[in-house]
Formats: C-alpha cells, structure tokens, sequence
C-alpha cells in the first residue's frame, strides 16, 4: 500500500509539473465537466471520454490555430451545485477558453448564471426540454422538436390513436409531456393517461393497473435511470412485456439498454438523433476508434456523439474566427458546416444544432434496428410554437 | 368514474405493497421495540439481500434458484446484522443518538462497498419462469412474482408469531421486552437475546431483499428507496409491535394504492405522509400502544 500511494504521489507531481512547464503560448485549456462520480456518473463517464478523445484527435493533427489543447477535467459529482462551483473553477483558475460538459438540466441550469456573468461558453452534449435559450450555451443535444415530436409524428403516421405518458418527476417530463399533450389536442388524438413517478421510484403496480385499464396504441417514456428497470420488469410480470404494449423511450440508449440487460427492453423503441447502427463509413470509424481505446463491447451513443461533435464544432468555429474569444467564437459557430459521425451538422442561429431524428427498435444485443429517419434536417426549437406561443430565443437578431 | 375492475386491481396492489412494507419494516420493530435501536443501516441489509440472491443466481442457475437464494439472503444478512450488533450497537447501547449516527455510518459505508464490488450500476435478477406468469378473473391480472412475494410476507409473519409465542426464544424475547432489568435479574442473558433478535431482524430484511430483486433492479441504494416507508410504518404501528407494525403496512399499502386511483404515484406518496402525520396527532401511541418498560424513560 504505502509505495503504491508514494508512487502515485511521485507520478501526480511529475504530471503537474509537465503541465506547468507546458502551460505556455502553445497550449489552450479547456475545461471537461461531468458527473465522474454519484448517479450520472454511469451515463457522464463515457461522454467524457467521447470529449477527451475528440481533444486527443485533435493534439494528433496538430491541435488548435496551432496550440495543442490541454484537457482540464472536473468532476461535477451528479451535483448541481458542484457543477456550477467547478464551471467558476474553470474558468477562473485554470483560465479556461470553452468548457464541455452538463447532462441533467439541473446541472446546465446550474451553470446557466455562472456562464452569463463570466461571459464564457458552455457546449452541452443532451437531448433537453427547450424552454431554454442563452447566448452562453451551445446546445447540441436535440431541442423537444428535434427528438419527442418526430416521435410523436412517427408514432402518428404508424396510425397509434391513444398515449399514455410515463415520466419521472421533474422539469424534463413534465415540459416533453406539456408539448406532447398540446399537440394531442391539436390533433384530436387522445391522453389516455399521464403518470409521475418520484425520480428512482420503484412501485409501478399502480401505473401498470392503469395502463391495462387504459389500453393505450402506445406509451411515451420518458422516466429516468434506475426506474426503467423496475418499469420493464414489473410490465413483463404483468403480462405487458415490450412485444404486447409498444412503449417509447426518451432517456434509453444504447449504454443504458445494455446495462439493464437488453433482454428486458427489447422490442422497445426509442427515437434519438444518433444511433451506434448509423450506417455510414464515418461513424464505423468512429465508434472503432472508441472501441479501440475503451473495449471491443463499450457502447457509443447520442450524448457522446453530441459531445465528441462539439469539440469538433469549437474547433472549427475557433478556426473559422482566427481566435477563442467567446463572442467571436460563437459568431462563427452559426451556420458553419461541421463533418461530424452523423454526418455534416450545423448550429441554427438559436445556438441549436440542425440535425436529423432517428426512430430505433432495440434488438436483443442492446442495439438500435433503425425504422425511421426523418427526411431532412430538423430546424432546433426551443419554444414549441403551440406550448410556449409568442415566446423566441432573445438574442436570435440583436 | 370508478372503475370497479382498477378499484379490485388496487385492492390487491394495497396488499401487494403492504407485503413489502411489512417485510422491510419488521426488523426495524422488532430491534426497535426491544433494544430501542434505530438501525439506520437496515436498508443495507436489504440490499445485501438483494446482492446475496443475484449471487445465488450465478452460481445455482435453474427455476429453483430463487428458493436457494431466500435462505441464503437470510442467513448472509443475519451474519452481517450480528457482526454490527457485537461491533457498534452493542458497545454503543446506552446513547441512542450515537447509535443512530453509528449504523448510518455502517449504512454508508456499506452502500460504499457495493458500489466497489459491483459497480454503480444495478445488477438485475431474473425472476424464473414459473414467477414470470400471472392469471387472470375476468379483467382482472395476478401477476405471480406480486402472489409470491405476499406468500412470503404471511409466511414471514406466521413464522415469526409462532417463534415469539412457543418457543423458549420468544418468551425470552417477552420477558426482556416487557422489563429487561427483571429479565436479567431473574438470569436471562439479555445481551444474547438482544443478538438473537437482531439477526433475525435483519435476516427478514435480507429475505426482503430478495422478493424486491423480483420487481426492480439491485442498486447500491435500493434500500434507501424503502428505508423511508418502512420507518412510517413502524411509528405509525406503535413502536416495536408486531400486530401493530402489520396492520399499518396494510392501512398505508392501501392509503397508497387506492390514493393512486385519483392520484399520480408523487402526489400518493404526499398524501401518505400527510396520513402518517394527521394520524399520530389523533393516536400518537399508533396503531396498537406498546406497554414496555424498554420504551419508558
């Protein structure tokens, strides 16, 4: 035990002191923020080694405006709190030109106020309730319209005629169900229920009894971690496995259908912008690369693919502005074409990425069998017309 | 409005989670009411519980595995619950505050070590085959893993009513209930009686643990998620009684699950504690008053 510690000691002062001695002109810093540890860590981890690893590839071709980019990675501890006393950190002390990070919107809404008043940039790599739009966030993961309404059209064009919304207790279900039920009535089609369940809940007799008494064509999931298993596992008890009732997910992907043990959740859809099973040369490549460095069986998925693809969109936006100041950089991310794993993308001048959705069926191995994908780019919109009228991105014009 | 078929569904989903309730309540009543110890770790031992039958699972395999696992959770939880009980609670007996602070501090340490020896994630048990059907009366479905886990619950309750009323153990049990300083007086070990009751308090938690492996994933905070419950259960039954500690299982089960007709599973669970709480203003000795000199002052 001891030399193991003093060895570890001896490294982390080697390290540190490489990083002083290299910490001139010819390097940027940017700052990594995710949950590397508490809850979020399971998903957040692999979004930062998507992030580290799209940093790594670009120090290999020879960095940024010529200066390599050093990573500074924190812990955001699945802790909104810790989220926003680490993005000051950042850019504080380690003088930080970007920060990559967030997953929960507890956490971006955070570091919302912290970003504003320094004036820096956050990317943030996840799917999101919208409703949301500052100057200082780069939104890549699908706005409400980009991910729950191509579901619901798709759902539509299948001929389902009833939903059921399931969704854990908080700001992200609640405001996708908002939207799903305007347009529900727009529509003529009907609610056949809407349940909440406390984040983590595990007693879904209730919900289930309610279901089998509504029938629903399908149900909107849109519950949060550990809930989906007892869900899944408490419809299959009740004779309602994903091969009787058709349930589509929100907050399933890849990594977490394999981590609940893709038996149970195969059969299920999900609708997101990115699926490991893409078929295209460039995400081969992609996710070879990060199998390469993390185990032939590491699933890839919409978040990393959010965040590997905003790296990249810095880069270029940095490029395109021949500097790393915030506005300039920001100034020069709208509407520039970026060659990303899914294809060229761009960000709309809301700060939203303009990308495709995607409807999957998880097949027993945990991967996406694609249906459906929509038939062109998506506009991002963070104000659905129908639930927040009136209401536009401020900014957007000035 | 109301739907007779949803009403009767409830009705058996009342009892179904009252089966659980009283699983993981009833260790903490039984040390509760004879040792006056908030086990703050007893969600653990559910989770040990839980982890112990997934273990099972892996290494007996078959349909049969699960009634493997249900003694052996027992057993690991009751081995794990006597270790505390001679290392913490025990030398910490006289303070019941430093006791509280002691198991929540075993409580970390053991959703800690979970979360190192099999990671963050949950790991899920396979319910067999034959748990993984149901029948149906009319409209009505009873799935079979929710009739098992209700089977084990008054299988539970009758084993450990027969223990405390015929057996030596069990008068044991009464006798330092009722007045440990005469206990020990007239010769009974109450240090060993107190051991023996702790196992098997939290040896029914562990048991606990397996049933809920049937209906959700083992997660290194799964007992957190029961923990709470099972202490409204307790305090609204009356502190340490057995009968009391059933009968509010089934009064909260059913609060929860009719309530859940009206309501979604969050405003249920509002109304629940609003119960507890309006019911211990009207009877704040709970549902059946313990006499014991162990609760005096």
């Amino acid at each position: 035990m001891k030399t193991s510690a003093t060895g570890a000691i001896c490294g982390a002062a080697t390290i540190a002191f490489a990083f002083s001695a290299a910490h001139a002109e010819d390097t940027v810093a940017v700052g990594v923020l995710q949950s590397l540890s508490g809850t979020m860590a399971i998903s957040e981890v692999t979004v930062k080694n998507a992030e580290v690893m799209a940093i790594d590839e670009i120090n290999a071709a020879g960095g940024v405006l010529g200066r390599q980019i050093e990573a500074v990675i924190e812990d955001g501890a699945s802790d909104p709190a810790i989220f926003a006393q680490k993005a000051s950190k950042l850019i504080q002390n380690d003088d930080v030109a970007t920060v990559f990070g967030g997953w929960t919107s507890a956490s971006r809404k955070a570091m919302l106020p912290v970003f504003e008043r320094a004036g820096s940039l956050l990317w943030y790599p996840v799917q999101f309730e919208g409703n949301e739009c500052s100057p200082n966030i780069m939104y890549s993961g699908a706005q409400p319209n980009q991910q729950i309404l191509p579901a619901y059209d798709w759902a539509k064009a299948e001929g389902k005629e009833s939903f059921f919304l399931v969704g854990s207790d908080y700001v992200f279900p609640r405001t996708a169900n908002l939207i799903v039920k305007k347009h529900l009535a727009e529509d003529g089609l009907a609610l056949a229920g809407e349940q909440y369940v406390p984040l983590g809940g595990t007693d879904f007799s209730a919900v289930i009894a309610k279901i089998r008494a509504a029938k629903p064509d399908v149900i909107f999931n849109t519950l949060n971690g550990d809930s989906n298993v007892s869900f899944f596992k408490q419809m299959a008890a009740a004779g309602m496995g994903p091969d009787k009732v058709e349930v589509m997910s929100f907050s399933i992907a890849e990594q977490e259908a394999q981590a609940m043990g893709a038996s149970l959740v195969e059969g299920s859809y999900a609708t997101w912008n990115y699926f490991e099973t893409l078929p295209s040369e460039a995400n081969a490549e992609f996710v070879q690369a990060y199998r390469t460095l993390h185990g032939a069986d590491a699933a890839v998925t919409d978040p990393m693919l959010h965040g590997y693809l905003n790296v990249y969109a810095w880069k270029a936006a940095v490029e395109a502005a021949g500097s790393f100041e915030t506005d300039a950089v920001r100034a020069a991310a709208v509407g520039l074409e970026v060659d990303t794993p899914m294809g060229p993308v761009s960000f709309a001048p809301n700060q939203s990425l303009r990308q495709s959705a995607h409807v999957g069926k998880l097949d027993a191995e945990g991967r996406f069998e694609i249906l459906w994908s929509s038939a062109a780019m998506i506009e991002p919109e963070p104000y659905d017309a129908l639930t927040f009228p009136g209401k536009t991105c401020g900014f957007v014009g000035n | 409005m109301l739907d007779a078929t949803l009403f009767a569904g409830q009705v058996f989903n009342g009892f179904s989670v009252a089966s659980l309730f009283v699983l993981a309540a009833l260790g903490l009543a039984l040390s509760f009411g004879l040792m006056r110890v908030i086990n703050m770790a007893h969600g653990e031992m559910l989770m040990l519980g839980g982890y112990l039958a997934y273990l099972t699972y892996l290494i007996v395999p078959g349909p049969m595995a699960i009634l493997v696992a249900m003694p052996v959770a027992f057993l690991g939880a009751a081995l794990v619950g006597g270790l505390m009980e001679v290392t913490v609670i025990r030398r910490l007996s006289s303070r019941p505050l430093d006791t509280l602070l002691a198991t929540w501090g075993v409580s970390l340490i053991l959703q800690q070590a979970a979360r190192s020896a099999f990671g963050p994630i949950g790991v899920g048990v396979t319910a067999p085959d034959w748990l993984n059907t149901g029948f149906a009366i009319g409209s009505l479905y009873f799935p079979s893993t929710r009739i098992f886990i209700l089977a084990v619950a008054v299988a539970v309750l009758a084993g450990l009513g027969l223990l405390i009323a015929r057996t030596r153990l069990g008068l044991l049990v009464r006798a330092v209930n009722q007045d440990r300083m005469m206990a020990a007086a007239s010769g009974i070990n109450t240090r060993r009686v107190d051991l023996a009751v702790f196992c098997l308090g939290t040896g029914i938690a562990g048991l606990a643990g397996v049933v809920l492996s049937l209906l959700g994933p083992v997660t290194p905070t799964v007992g957190q998620s029961y923990i709470v419950p099972a202490f409204l259960v307790v305090v609204m039954g009356g502190l340490g009684s057995m009968i009391g500690t059933t009968a509010a299982a089934i009064i909260l089960g059913l609060v929860s699950a009719l309530s859940q007709i009206f309501l979604d599973v969050s405003m249920s669970q509002v109304l629940m504690l609003v119960f507890v709480i309006v019911f211990l203003q009207f009877r704040p000795q709970g549902v059946v008053a313990t006499r014991s000199r162990a609760l005096e002052g």
